[in-house]
């Protein structure tokens, strides 16, 4: 055949279909946004009730919430095969993977199945982000101490 | 006498495929094949809590409806040939609990039905059988949720990605009799040209579809235009796009190649990326598409293959690129 | 105004996130992790506590604001415990969308089923 790896290598990339990055960014920006805005409303709402910090964990957590709400009927997959980053970067996001793997898992068992794989693709994002905030601890404490 | 040429088998008298059935879910039911099933199942959990069961009974009525429409028990079967894409092909292994015939699992990907059929074609020349089945199916959401993400997960696929069909088909193969002629068939070399994008599995199975091609244009002395047709399994576009190139690259033109993953579905407004995939999908184009064609006279020869990539989940994390391999069936219709 | 800020910020944060997914390789469990160290990061150096004023929930409901979150727990734990507060920091100012999470994703699965996507 003539064909080498890093021919082929080439001629795929020049085959890759273009992902329509305007109208991508776009639906990612809009929904995105919206998803941010009605997280403001909704603290904007704690805030009259509890203090800042308070407030803002009820917001996460009222957004989790309706993730899941959304997730139930298969809806925020319908939502996030059209949106991308928009649906996949907020909260909402992250709650919609620990929800779906739950559901999702539930035919393995729910220790093994559930229990064990809840956290299948959000987990990657709590342990680095607990691992990058110990080191961010150390760094916080040496210079305290200088 | 029938003789090995190459990597191709020439039978001297070639098998017959005589019967044959196929099973789709519901955007096969959607798509521009629908008319041509057997069977559809626009619920695709089959009335099941769980996918993989749900596969295994899409599977189990294909084959089952197969062996009514022949007029045969399952104890005439001497030999099925079967497998799919679920780990250890349990979709499989479970329809043949139930049909309890004897039984030899493949795995094969996407390239399963082509596969089967390769076997059963000489399992029945051969005369060690005298009803051979050759079966194999995929389902969506089986696959889903053991290759990539939960089913209620809102990701966004990427314009190479392919859509793995909930699909089934059956063929099969007697040493005579009326039906589709197997004339010749060419196992497949595994070939690996180092791509690791998983979600263009279409370029990683290329490569293996032009080996297999030329190997059996050059074992059988043919060239794409002696067929009326040449079908790969799921190339999709990207994969048919490349495949196009690099056969005229070898010296082949190959105008009349179809691909079976932009048979099934209306590739611009179902949805499907790049196209369909799945070891039901080449499957299904064969049984619904293919075989009826050759049948009834309207076409006279046919070049089939299935393409299969075979990674695993994880020889895919660790960072293997994913090899491909296809098998090519030359089917004929029956003179007179 | 705060309204719009949350809106824009918000968008323009998830914009990022599609230009990684269109033009590089990279896959959205890594795109996410990268996003919440890149919180943490953008804390440490400050730069994120004024976004986060300014942009209210466009700040904090994208990944970026889970990593400045676990990074503002940890200096308020250091602050109140020292050097343990590196360990206990972090996910205490995480526990509730990680609770949340998991509390509402196992009664998803009490009442759900999967769904085809076809």
């Amino acid at each position: 055949m003539k064909l080498d790896p890093e021919r082929y290598a080439k001629m795929t990339r020049e085959a890759l279909p273009h992902s329509p990055v305007l109208k991508d960014c776009l639906w990612a920006f809009f929904v995105g946004g919206t998803i941010c805005l009605l997280g403001e409303i909704l603290r904007q709402s704690w805030m009259l009730l509890y203090d800042k910090e308070l407030a803002g964990a009820l917001t996460s957590i009222s957004l989790i919430f309706l993730s899941a709400l959304v997730t139930l009927p298969g809806w925020y997959q319908k939502l996030g095969a059209k949106v991308g980053a928009g649906t996949l970067v907020p909260i909402t996001g992250f709650a919609n993977s620990v929800v779906s793997a739950a559901i999702e898992f539930k035919a393995e068992g729910w220790v093994t199945g559930v229990g064990a794989r809840i956290f299948i693709i959000a987990g990657p994002v709590i342990a680095y982000g607990t691992l990058a905030s110990w080191v961010w601890g150390i760094v916080y404490w040496i210079m305290g101490k200088l | 006498m029938t003789v090995r040429n190459g990597d191709t088998v020439i039978f001297h008298t070639p098998p017959i495929i005589h019967t044959w059935a196929s099973a789709g879910g519901k955007k096969e039911s959607e798509g521009p094949l629908a008319d041509a099933f057997d069977l559809l199942f626009p619920d695709t959990s089959c009335g099941t809590s769980k996918w993989e069961q749900a596969e295994s009974i899409l599977q189990q009525k294909c084959v089952e409806h197969c062996l009514k429409k022949a007029s045969l028990d399952p104890d005439q079967i001497d030999l099925a040939f079967g497998g799919d894409l679920q780990a250890q092909c349990t979709a499989s292994n479970y329809t043949m609990r139930a049909v309890g015939a004897p039984y030899a699992g493949l795995y094969g990907a996407c390239s399963t039905m082509a596969e089967g059929l390769c076997l059963a074609a000489c399992f029945a020349a051969a005369g060690y059988g005298k009803q051979v089945l050759a079966f194999t199916s995929s389902h969506f959401c089986a696959a889903e949720r053991q290759f990539r993400t939960p089913l209620d997960y809102g990701g966004k696929r990427p314009p190479t990605a392919q859509w793995t069909a909930t699909a089934a088909g059956a063929c099969l193969l007697s040493p005579g009799g009326k039906g589709v002629a197997v004339h010749s068939v060419t196992f497949g070399r595994v070939q690996d040209y180092d791509v690791h994008d998983i979600n263009n599995m279409g370029a990683a199975m290329m490569p293996a579809a032009v080996s297999t091609l030329m190997h059996h244009f050059d074992d059988t002395g043919t060239v794409p235009a002696d067929y009326d047709a040449v079908f790969t399994g799921d190339l999709g576009q990207v994969g048919s796009g490349l495949l196009h190139r690099q056969m005229l690259a070898e010296g082949y033109d190959l105008a009349n190649h179809r691909d079976c993953g932009c048979l099934l579905y209306d590739v611009g407004n179902q949805h499907v990326q790049a196209g369909g995939s799945g070891a039901g999908c080449s499957a299904a184009v064969l049984c619904t598409h293919v075989l009826p064609r050759l049948a009834d006279g309207r076409w006279k020869r046919v070049l089939f293959l299935s393409t299969g990539a075979l990674m695993s989940q994880t020889t895919y994390l660790q960072g293997e690129s994913i090899p491909g391999i296809a098998h090519a069936v030359e089917l004929r219709a029956q003179e007179g | 105004m705060q309204y719009i800020w949350a809106f824009v910020v918000g968008g323009a944060i998830c914009v990022i996130g599609q230009l990684l997914i269109d033009y590089t390789a990279l896959t959205p469990a890594r795109i996410l992790t990268g996003y919440v160290v890149t919180g943490v990061v953008l804390s440490a150096v400050g730069l994120y506590d004024p976004l986060a004023e300014f942009a209210g929930a466009g700040a904090s409901v994208p990944l970026l604001g889970f990593g400045h979150l676990l990074a503002q727990g940890v200096v308020s734990a250091v602050d109140e415990i020292g050097l343990p507060g590196i360990f206990t920091g972090g996910l205490t100012a995480a526990a509730g969308g990680i609770a949340a999470s998991l509390v509402f994703g196992v009664l998803a699965a009490l009442v759900g089923k999967s769904h085809d996507q076809s």
